[in-house]
């Protein structure tokens, strides 16, 4: 237990010092490595539950997409982000307080926790194989209608993503595979009999 | 518990050897390395000359559509783990259930080609 | 492996949720046909999808159960009540394609992916309204919330449009976040996600099932537009493309009305107590927000906004009352105040002079000399609006008001009465303006659908409606029976 209390209190830290960097840091690209730092320790912690499923799908698709295209947005926007901070102190009081009032209230929250006795205490519960057999074992059948609508969510996302973003360019010479492989030989190339001396 | 968290050793040995490397070398960067900085010196230049602006410039869209497009098959992918893992309980159902949500996105990939967002002018 | 699950119990749930297979199948379909045709199609499709969504509409209502029956091992719930809401939102959606159709041909910009994204929403919000668990609530707001943000967004060179896009992305993702947190905890403190399941568990006096319901009450507040949570309303109806204002100010309030109805009546009917104080102070915040707010207004579809916030003030006012009376009186409301709205838009849409579109008040000025048809028939829906009485606009402020004084709920009835009186005002400025001041220029024909539409609903306003509406309370009052709390 003392290495899982070791490896909790270190992963924790660095979260919460590395969370409390991305929304101090001048730098907005220092921020977005220390969220994928943020990222990259929460994935621990959620190995050290037992939740290795849900520590890869952070790690493959926070870390390694979502976060690099966020990298990918503010190093390239041209925005100056101490413009954007400049109001931060204005809106400290009121923020600070709406802050105040939200851990109070998470602290209520904690202390009235009971746990259900039909939900998984642990994901250590759910038996051989981990998480992602667990969720697999009940993904594709139990909730088949919960799957086929998150198939239909990124499809929305897909078409969305393409009506905002995609233009088509005139003047701009495309590729026609079909009529470059149906090319003959006829049509590219003339043989022509030059006599020596004359030129075409 | 205790078993299970061995698995994971080989990662923290392996990031344990990342970071005492990385930090080996800013440090001996640090120390070893003679600096007489300058204002000159430390100033950005491109080719000779001062900067004109800022590194940050806005560019085109169609980097970000390709990312997006990136991520969606990347959560694509992320369903077919649990899925791997489990079809020899989840069986035939569970076969044909993977290929009707890959179907759905097949539709959305030919979608995707026809308009031609995946040609890069 | 679940020994329940089968091919027969998906092909029955199929059947039983015919509208949504229908339309997924049909979005799948259009999505390839669009890709092949290409945008010169735009026309002949946006008519196809509006029949499609006729004939899905006519279909739910046609085959609807004729009680409680679910799908998906309680996954979805299909009864009276979500038949005829599928059908009510799925007509409104083919009336939001055929307007757009109208509108884009008019400055050229059809394009296929608007009937799609519109079939989608459509979709997500069928999802909504037929939810029975958190999490096929939630994958059905996102699938409606996803094709609405694109569809703010739709015009995309417009930067107004843009902005309206931007604006609800990232306000509803934060309430989507409020949403899913709050789902959360419900499920931490409970162990369920089934409604009936939550409702079994759930301990009045647990603070962290409280904090959740709250948490998921806020999300969905939002969705709605009811204040505290209305902050993207104004800027959102007033940038998107009409059609699609259109489209978020009736069809959207039907699957957000619904889904919170059944929140609140069925998951947590027995902390009726926990919840009536939240929802009232939605209620009264949104009806005084709504008519304050609406006073200032210049522009016709922000004014609309502020309008629908406060509307939807009544709505949950009649919901606060946590009865049986309370839904129908909500239901009821819903039922008359929708026709009116679309028939606004429609109107407002059809008003054009010199290829603009009408955005100001001030643009109506002497409307009245100029097309007394159409100043006559917005007349009448601002009246309804107002809850003149012999409108139907009227009969639901009654019903939403004798649900709330039957509760015992009398503060908030005074707010929603004087918030009444202050919105009579506004509407009655917009008359004022059409009848009594000097005419402008005279306005463009406009095309057979808006004012088809714009007539439809007006006549819907009139007081004839008072055969319907026995008719209509019957049936309002036998869907709401079917809430159990």
């Amino acid at each position: 237990m003392a290495i899982t209390a070791v490896a909790f209190y270190t992963l924790a830290t660095i979260t919460i010092v590395s969370a409390f960097l991305v929304i101090a840091a001048r730098n907005p690209v220092h921020s977005v490595l220390f969220l994928i730092l943020t990222f990259f320790t929460t994935a621990g912690l959620f190995v050290l539950m037992g939740a290795e499923f849900l520590a890869m799908l952070l790690v493959v698709v926070y870390v390694g997409a979502v976060a690099v295209l966020f990298l990918f947005v503010v190093m390239m926007l041209d925005i100056d982000f101490a413009e954007l901070k400049r109001g931060f102190l204005s809106y400290l009081p009121l923020g600070g307080l709406i802050g105040v009032i939200l851990v109070a209230q998470f602290l209520l929250v904690g202390s009235a926790w009971v746990s259900p006795e039909n939900a998984a205490r642990s994901p250590a519960e759910f038996g051989e194989g981990g998480t992602a057999e667990a969720l697999g074992r009940i993904l594709y059948t139990e909730y088949v209608l919960v799957f086929q609508l998150s198939g239909m969510v990124l499809f929305t996302a897909m078409i969305g993503a393409i009506v905002l973003t995609l233009r088509q360019r005139e003047g701009v010479k495309r590729q026609n595979v079909a009529t470059q492989v149906g090319r003959r030989r006829t049509e590219a190339v003339v043989l022509k009999d030059v006599k020596p001396g004359e030129g075409i | 518990m205790e078993s299970y968290l061995l698995e994971y050793l080989p990662i923290v040995i392996l990031i344990a050897i990342a970071v005492a490397l990385g930090a080996a070398f800013i440090l001996a960067a640090w120390v070893l390395a003679p600096r007489s900085p300058d204002p000159e010196k430390v100033s950005a230049y491109e080719c000779g000359f001062n900067a004109f602006d800022d590194a940050r410039m806005k560019f085109d869209v169609r980097f970000y559509l390709v990312a997006i497009l990136f991520i969606i098959f990347d959560l694509e992918v992320a369903f077919l783990f649990p899925w791997a893992v489990t079809l020899d309980e989840t069986g035939v159902f569970g076969f044909w259930s993977m290929m009707v949500f890959l179907g759905v996105l097949t539709v959305g990939f030919i979608y995707e080609w026809k308009k031609g967002a995946l040609e890069w002018e | 492996m679940n020994p329940e699950i089968s091919a027969e119990m998906v092909v029955a749930s199929l059947r039983l949720m015919a509208p949504e297979t229908f339309l997924a199948v049909y979005a799948l379909f259009l999505a390839v046909l669009g890709a092949f045709v290409g945008d010169r199609g735009a026309r002949a499709l946006s008519t196809l999808t509006a029949l499609v969504l006729v004939v899905a509409a006519v279909g739910s209502v046609i085959y609807a159960p004729l009680e409680r029956t679910e799908a998906f091992n309680g996954a979805i719930v299909v009864d009276p009540l979500t038949a005829w809401a599928k059908g009510g939102l799925l007509l409104l959606a083919a009336f939001a394609v055929q307007m757009a159709s109208v509108v884009f041909a008019r400055d050229g910009s059809a394009r296929f992916e608007y009937p799609l994204l519109v079939t989608l929403a459509a979709l997500g919000m069928c999802i909504m309204i037929g939810a029975n668990d958190l999490i096929t609530m939630y994958l059905g707001i996102e699938l409606n919330a996803l094709a609405a943000y694109v569809l703010a967004a739709f015009r995309r060179d417009d930067s107004r449009s843009s902005e309206a896009g931007l604006k609800y992305f990232v306000l509803s993702a934060i309430s989507s976040g409020l949403l899913l947190y709050g789902a959360s905890l419900v499920y931490g403190f409970t162990g369920a996600v089934r409604f009936a399941d939550i409702a079994a568990a759930a301990d009045p006096d647990n603070v962290g099932l409280i904090f959740g319901l709250v948490f998921v009450l806020c999300g969905l507040a939002f969705k709605i537009s009811a204040a505290p949570f209305h902050m993207w309303a104004p800027d959102v109806y007033e940038g998107a493309p009409a059609p699609v204002t259109a489209f978020f100010a009736t069809a959207s309030k039907i699957a957000g009305v619904i889904l919170m109805a059944r929140i609140l009546m069925e998951p947590f009917g027995d902390l009726h107590d926990r919840w009536v104080q939240v929802i009232s102070v939605i209620a009264g915040v949104s009806m005084i927000v709504g008519s304050l707010g609406a006073l200032v207004q210049t522009n016709l579809r922000r004014l609309m906004a502020y309008s629908s916030i406060a509307n939807i003030g009544y709505v949950l006012m009649a919901l606060a009352a946590g009865s049986q009376l309370g839904v129908q009186a909500a239901l009821l409301y819903l039922a008359l105040y929708l026709p009116v709205t679309l028939a606004m838009f429609a109107g407002i849409l059809a008003l054009r002079r010199q290829g603009e579109d009408l955005e100001r008040i001030g643009d109506l000025s002497g409307l009245a000399r100029n097309h007394p048809f159409m100043a006559t028939c917005f007349t009448m829906l601002l009246f309804s609006l107002a809850g003149v009485p012999p409108l139907v606009g009227f009969f639901g402020k009654l019903a939403a008001f004798q649900a709330t004084l039957d509760a015992g709920l009398v503060v908030l009835a005074i707010v929603g009465a004087l918030a009444t009186v202050v919105s009579a005002a506004y509407y009655l400025r917009i008359i004022k303006v059409m009848w009594f001041d000097e005419p402008v220029a005279r306005m463009e024909p406009a095309g057979p659908t808006l004012a088809v539409t714009l007539a439809a609903g007006t006549v819907l306003s009139f007081p004839v409606l008072v055969v319907l509406l026995g008719p209509l309370e019957t049936a309002v009052r036998a869907m709401s029976a079917l809430y159990g709390p």
